[in-house]
């Protein structure tokens, strides 16, 4: 690891601000992707702002009914909230589908959203990568990609975006509030919150430089039925190959997200309006435009079959 | 590199340490406090050898910082109990043979004793099939245990010894 400084901020501005005063300055929440980067030099802060004290660890109901979650609150804390588990469902089945009880314990909502692929040349410094390395290459397109990206990708980067929670909150149409240093406050929806690599796939979401997130809210419920299926190479404790998160509401609208496929959670609009028409109809919707390599092409029947896990499931 | 005051309380004691900023709460275990219970296998949270309960809760040593950790309880499996005195945990794994070489057992059990008290609290698990019913199953520590790896596949064993202790709490 890098040398870096170390402080403990005192409030969501005040980090935010520390941050400004800092360029190389990075955010530390529960730390299990940062401090793994930062190991293998990948990340390389010269300052860290500790920002796990700032009481960011509520969840409270919001005035249209629905749910702001604290950035600072764990992954294990949301999974097992009493009204996320009643009303949203999908979002719990994400989480525990995730990492492993102890990292759950750690992890927080606002660092899940934030935490960088899993591309395994993003990981390897002897390798070209433009995410890691803006302008270098990308080692992956010619390289094993068999869990690679296939909708959304450019030429200069074919990484999907590893976390399940994610998914859940594309799903939900949840919305990502922050805080700069000058104190200016905005939300920003999911749907525009990761963005695709186009050709700065080092950039990975609408955040500014500095800008801290302070919660993630919930709009009301949705009701129906909430299902997260996740594939993956072993059952437990692994990332996905693909997952597909859905809900089918009571006045028998559908939604579906998908992770594992995109440099973001994917969803369609054309694909929710399908729900109706079944498995084969929503995922050809979703996969329009699908750009696979020989070793992840798979990923087009295991969308369409999972797809059909799905509806199995809901009718179960 | 400034080093840095800070005080964790570690199985009931509290100790002083001045520390590189780099310090993670594993290596300020094992380095510094001599608390070798404590593995690291990989570093970089795949296997659970290093974990550890803080504030209560079963963490992976290896990816915190010790400063992150200024005046927290820490339990390692030195706290837990001793080789007169084992705690009931303890005492089920050298029962059923939870494990051959060892290297991550003192990992398998923290995790082991934090998974009855989640499993208590009615935290769901991936494997929970009415997210409102969370109850005791070898599948459901099966799935909460996943965290931890062991090398010599000592599974079925540690399994066993769980279970034990899980049917004991409910005598
Ligand atoms: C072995 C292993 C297996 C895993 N498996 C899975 C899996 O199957 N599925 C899955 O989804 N995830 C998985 N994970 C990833 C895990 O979910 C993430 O590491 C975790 O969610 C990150 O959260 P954190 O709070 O620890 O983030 P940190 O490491 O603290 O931070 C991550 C990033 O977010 C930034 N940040 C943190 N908080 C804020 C804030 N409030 N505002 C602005 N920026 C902020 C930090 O600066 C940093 O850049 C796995 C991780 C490991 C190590
Ligand atoms: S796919 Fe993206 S992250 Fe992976 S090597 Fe290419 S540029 Fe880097
Ligand atoms: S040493 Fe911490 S998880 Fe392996
Ligand atoms: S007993 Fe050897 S690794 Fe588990």
């Amino acid at each position: 690891m890098k040398a870096f400084t170390y402080e403990r901020a005192a409030s969501p501005a005040k980090a935010a601000e520390a941050a400004v005063a800092n360029p190389g300055a990075k955010f530390i929440a529960g730390g299990t992707n940062l401090l793994d980067l930062m190991k293998l030099q990948i990340e390389t802060p010269t300052h860290l702002i500790d920002v796990n004290r700032l009481g960011l660890d509520e969840i409270a109901a919001t005035r249209d009914g629905g749910l702001r979650i604290g950035a600072l609150v764990r992954n294990t804390d949301l999974a097992a909230h009493k009204a996320v588990r009643r009303d949203y469902g999908v979002l719990s089945r994400a989480l525990l589908s995730g990492a492993s009880g102890q990292l759950r314990n750690k992890a927080t909502t606002a660092g899940n959203l934030l935490q960088r692929t899993r591309c395994p040349y993003f990981y390897d410094t002897t390798k070209p990568c433009n995410k890691r390395k803006p302008g270098t290459g990308c080692a992956a397109l010619n390289g094993f990609n068999r869990n690679m990206a296939i909708m959304g990708t450019s030429a200069d980067c074919i990484a999907t975006h590893p976390s399940d929670m994610a998914v859940a909150m594309r799903l939900l149409d949840a919305t990502v509030e922050t805080i700069t240093s000058d104190g200016t406050k905005r939300a920003i929806p999911m749907a525009d919150f990761h963005r695709l690599p186009g050709n700065t796939p080092d950039i990975e979401t609408a955040l500014a430089p500095g800008e801290f997130i302070t919660s993630v809210v919930l709009p009301k419920p949705l009701g129906g039925t909430h299902i997260y299926r996740k594939v993956r190479d072993r059952t437990s404790y692994a990332f996905a190959v693909l997952s597909v998160a859905a809900v089918f509401d009571k006045q028998g609208e559908t939604r579906f997200a998908f992770g594992g496929l995109a440099h973001k959670p994917w969803r369609v609009e054309a694909a929710d309006a399908l729900g109706s028409r079944g498995a084969a109809a929503v995922a050809e919707a979703a996969l329009a435009g699908a750009k696979t390599t020989e070793q992840n092409a798979f990923k087009i029947d295991l969308t369409q079959r999972t797809l059909a896990a799905v509806f199995a499931q809901k009718e179960a | 590199m400034t080093m840095t005051p800070t005080t964790l309380k570690v199985n009931g004691k509290d100790v002083r340490m001045t520390l590189d900023p780099r310090t993670t709460l594993l290596d300020a275990l094992r380095e510094h406090l001599h608390l070798t219970g404590t593995k690291k296998g990989c570093d970089h949270g795949q296997c659970g050898a290093c974990t550890v309960i803080v504030e209560g809760r079963r963490i992976n040593s290896c990816l915190t910082l010790a400063l992150m950790h200024d005046g927290d309880e820490i339990a390692t499996i030195e706290g837990l109990g001793s080789a007169d005195k084992m705690h009931p945990m303890q005492q089920a794994f050298v029962t059923h043979d939870g494990y051959q070489c060892g290297y991550c057992t003192p990992g398998q059990i923290c995790s082991a004793v934090a998974v009855l008290e989640e499993i208590e609290a009615g935290i769901p698990s991936h494997v929970t099939e009415d997210l409102n019913k969370v109850a005791y199953s070898d599948a459901e520590v099966r799935e909460r245990m996943s965290g931890n790896i062991c090398r010599c596949a000592a599974y079925p064993n540690i399994i066993a010894a769980i279970r034990d202790v899980a049917e004991g709490d409910k005598a």
